[in-house]
C-alpha cells in the first residue's frame, strides 16, 4: 500500500524533474513508433535485396542473350539453354486450369451464394472449401499421383509418360486453385446488392435469368480479378508438379510431333526449371540461368497481377 | 379495384422455362459439391496407401536413426523435429516483422503511405516459394548463415527457416493489419480521452482488442510454414534422407521435403519396399496437422468477428 503510493510519487517527481531539466519530451512513444516502422521497413528491405540480388545474378545471361533466352528451348549446354519449353508447359497448365477450374469454381460460388439454402449441408460445404484452401500444395500433388495420373492413363491419354504428363498436371493444378476461385468469386457475388436481384425478379425473370443478366455481369469485375490472380498462383506452384512427375532433367524437345504426342509427352514448367537448374552440376545453371528464369517468371507474374489490377480499376462498380 | 372477376392467368409459368431452371440449378449444385468430392478423394487416396504403410511397416522402423525411406528407415520424429525447427525459425522472423509492420500500417501510416505500402507487401506475398527457395540457398545461406556461423554447411535448416520466415511475414502482416483496423475508433478515442498517448493506445488498447485476429494470423502462418515445400526442399538439403537432429545448423528434412524428395528421386517414386506408401503416410500426417491448425484459426476469426 505505502510502497505503491511511494512508487507513484517517485514517478511523478521524476517526471517533474525531467520537465524542469529538458522541457519534458517523453521519447518512448517515438521510439515505439520508430521500432514499428523499422520492422515494416525490414520487410521491404528484404523484398528489395531479393529482387536486386536475383536481377544482378541474371544480368550476365539476360544481357548477353536478351530475348533469345526466352525463345530458346531446354538444352544441356548453358550457352543455349532457354525457358521456351517451360513457358509452353506453364501456359498449357494455365489453359487447363482456366478450362477446368474456372467454370466449376464460379458455378460453385453461384450455387453457394444464390441457390444454397441456409442449412447444415451448406455450412459443411462452406467449411470444406475453406479447409481445402488451407491444404498444403504438396498434398494436392499426392492426390494427383494417386488419382489423376492413373485416370489420365486409363482414359488413353497416358502417352509415352504413362499419365505423368501436362494433362494430369493441369487437372491437379485445377483442383489446387479451385477453392481459391470459389472463395474469391463468392465474395464478388456477395458484394452485389440485393436490390439488383430484386429489380430482375420484379420484371418477372426467373432465378437463372436474374443470375445471368444481373448477378454475374455485376460481379464480373471481382470474379475476373480473382481468377487472374488464381492463374498467377498456378504459374508459381512447383511442389505438386514435382510429385506428379514433371521432368526435372533435360528431355528432347518434341519437335514436329503431333499435338497429342506433345500433350502426353514429357513436360516442364517455369518454376520447375528454376528448381532443376538450381541443382545442376554445371555452375552456370545455378549461378545465372536459374536467376534469369526467375526474372522471366516474376515478369509473367507481374504482368498477370498488373492485368488483374487494371481489370479491377477499369470495371469496378460503385454501388 | 372493385371488379370481382379477374382474367385467369396461368401462374405456373412456362413449363419449358421451369425445366431449364431445374437443369441449371442441378448443374450449379454439382459444381458446388465438387469441393466435397475433392476432399473425399484426398482423404481416400491418402488413407488408402497410408494404411498399407502402417499395417506393413515394422513399428521399430518408425523410430530409428533417421529418415531414409529407400533403406527402410522411417523415423517419423526426424521429420517432425525438422518441421518444428524450420517452422519455429520462420515464426521467429515473421511474428515481430509482421506484427510491427501491421501495427505501423494500421495505426501510424498516413492513408497515402498505406496506399502504396500494402500493395508492396502483397508483392512480397506473391513471390513464388521456389524463388524464395533459390534465394535462401544462393543468398541467405552464404551471406547470412555462413557468415554468422562459420561452421555451417551450405544446406542448413536455419537458412530454410529464414526463407520460410520471409514467405509468411506478409501473411502475418496483412491478416493482423485487418484485425487491428477492425478495432472500432471509439475504443481508441476512449483511450485518448483518458489521456493516453498513441503508443499506449496501440499497446494497451488496440493490440489486446485485436488479439484474436492476431493469433489467428499466427496460426495461419504456422500452418503455411508447416505446409511449405520448395524453400525447405531446396535450402535444407539432405535430399536422400536425414538423420535425426535438433541442430538448426544441420541439414534436415521436413514432412513436405520428404515427400518432394522421394517423388523426385532418380527412380521417381519406385523406391525400396514401402517408400512409395510412406509418401502417403507423411502426406496424411501433414494434411491432418494443417487441417487442425486451419480449423482452429477459422474458429478464432469467427469468434472475433462476433465481438465487434
Amino acid at each position: 500500500m505505502t510502497s505503491a503510493t511511494d512508487r507513484k510519487r517517485k514517478a511523478t517527481s521524476e517526471e517533474v524533474a525531467r520537465a524542469i531539466r529538458r522541457g519534458g519530451v517523453d521519447w518512448r512513444p517515438f521510439a515505439f513508433q520508430a521500432l514499428l516502422f523499422v520492422m515494416l521497413l525490414a520487410s521491404f528491405a528484404i523484398l528489395i535485396i531479393l529482387l536486386v540480388d536475383i536481377v544482378a545474378s541474371a544480368l550476365p545471361t539476360l544481357g548477353d542473350r536478351g530475348f533469345g533466352f526466352v525463345t530458346d528451348g531446354l538444352s544441356l549446354n548453358p550457352e543455349t539453354a532457354g525457358v521456351w519449353t517451360a513457358i509452353i508447359g506453364s501456359l498449357v497448365i494455365a489453359l487447363i486450369v482456366a478450362i477446368v477450374a474456372f467454370p466449376i469454381g464460379i458455378g460453385a460460388a453461384i450455387y453457394l451464394e444464390e441457390y444454397a439454402p441456409d442449412s447444415k449441408v451448406t455450412r459443411m460445404l462452406d467449411t470444406t472449401v475453406r479447409n481445402l484452401a488451407g491444404v498444403p500444395s504438396i498434398v494436392y500433388g499426392l492426390l494427383g499421383l494417386a488419382i489423376f495420373v492413373p485416370v489420365v492413363r486409363m482414359i488413353g491419354l497416358g502417352g509415352s509418360t504413362g499419365g505423368k504428363n501436362v494433362i494430369a498436371a493441369g487437372i491437379t493444378m485445377a483442383a489446387l486453385v479451385l477453392p481459391i476461385v470459389i472463395i474469391t468469386s463468392a465474395e464478388a457475388i456477395r458484394a452485389v446488392p440485393r436490390s439488383i436481384r430484386e429489380a430482375g425478379f420484379g420484371v418477372g425473370a426467373t432465378q437463372w435469368e436474374v443470375i445471368r443478366s444481373h448477378v454475374v455481369p455485376s460481379a464480373l469485375p471481382g470474379i475476373l480479378t480473382g481468377t487472374v490472380l488464381t492463374l498467377a498462383r498456378a504459374f508459381g506452384e512447383t511442389a505438386p508438379l514435382l510429385v506428379i512427375g514433371v521432368a526435372t532433367g533435360y528431355f528432347a524437345p518434341p519437335g514436329d510431333a503431333s499435338l497429342l504426342d506433345n500433350l502426353t509427352g514429357a513436360y516442364t514448367a517455369l518454376p520447375v526449371v528454376v528448381f532443376s537448374w538450381s541443382r545442376q552440376t554445371q555452375a552456370e545453371f545455378a549461378d545465372t540461368l536459374a536467376p534469369a528464369a526467375i526474372v522471366v517468371l516474376l515478369v509473367v507474374l507481374f504482368i498477370l497481377n498488373g492485368f488483374a489490377v487494371w481489370l479491377r480499376n477499369r470495371t469496378e462498380h460503385k454501388w | 379495384m372493385t371488379t370481382r372477376s379477374q382474367p385467369t392467368f396461368d401462374l405456373s409459368g412456362n413449363p419449358k422455362r421451369l425445366r431449364r431452371e431445374t437443369r441449371v440449378k442441378v448443374l450449379f449444385m454439382l459444381a458446388g459439391f465438387t469441393s466435397i468430392a475433392i476432399s473425399a478423394l484426398i482423404v481416400v487416396s491418402l488413407v488408402g496407401e497410408a494404411w498399407t504403410f502402417i499395417s506393413q511397416v515394422d513399428v521399430s522402423e518408425l523410430f530409428t536413426l533417421g529418415w531414409f525411406p529407400r533403406r527402410g528407415l522411417f523415423d517419423i520424429p526426424t521429420l517432425l523435429i525438422a518441421t518444428f525447427i524450420i517452422a519455429g525459425i520462420g515464426m521467429l522472423v515473421a511474428v515481430p516483422l509482421g506484427l510491427g509492420g501491421a501495427a505501423y500500417l494500421s495505426e501510424y501510416a498516413s492513408p497515402r503511405a498505406r496506399h502504396w505500402m500494402k500493395p508492396a507487401l502483397e508483392v512480397l506475398a506473391g513471390i513464388p516459394s521456389v524463388v524464395l527457395g533459390f534465394w535462401a540457398l544462393s543468398f541467405i545461406s552464404p551471406q547470412i548463415v555462413q557468415r554468422a556461423f562459420s561452421s555451417a554447411k551450405p544446406f542448413t535448416m536455419l537458412a530454410a527457416g529464414l526463407g520460410v520466415g520471409v514467405l509468411i511475414t506478409p501473411l502475418v502482416a496483412t491478416v493482423s493489419e485487418d484485425a487491428m483496423r477492425a478495432v472500432p475508433v471509439d475504443l481508441r478515442e476512449a483511450s485518448y480521452g483518458l489521456g493516453a498517448n498513441k503508443s499506449t493506445t496501440v499497446r494497451k488498447v488496440v493490440f489486446p482488442a485485436s488479439i484474436s485476429g492476431v493469433v489467428a494470423s499466427m496460426i495461419l502462418a504456422l500452418s503455411r510454414a508447416i505446409g511449405e515445400t520448395m524453400i525447405v526442399f531446396m535450402a535444407a538439403g539432405a535430399v536422400g534422407g536425414a538423420l535425426r537432429t535438433w541442430n538448426p545448423l544441420d541439414p534436415g528434412q521436413t514432412m513436405t521435403a520428404a515427400v518432394a524428395s522421394l517423388a523426385t528421386g532418380s527412380d521417381q517414386v519406385a523406391g525400396e519396399g514401402l517408400a512409395f506408401q510412406s509418401l502417403f503416410f507423411v502426406g496424411l500426417l501433414l494434411f491432418l496437422i494443417t487441417l487442425v491448425l486451419n480449423w482452429f484459426s477459422n474458429r478464432i476469426v469467427r469468434k472475433y468477428r462476433e465481438a465487434y
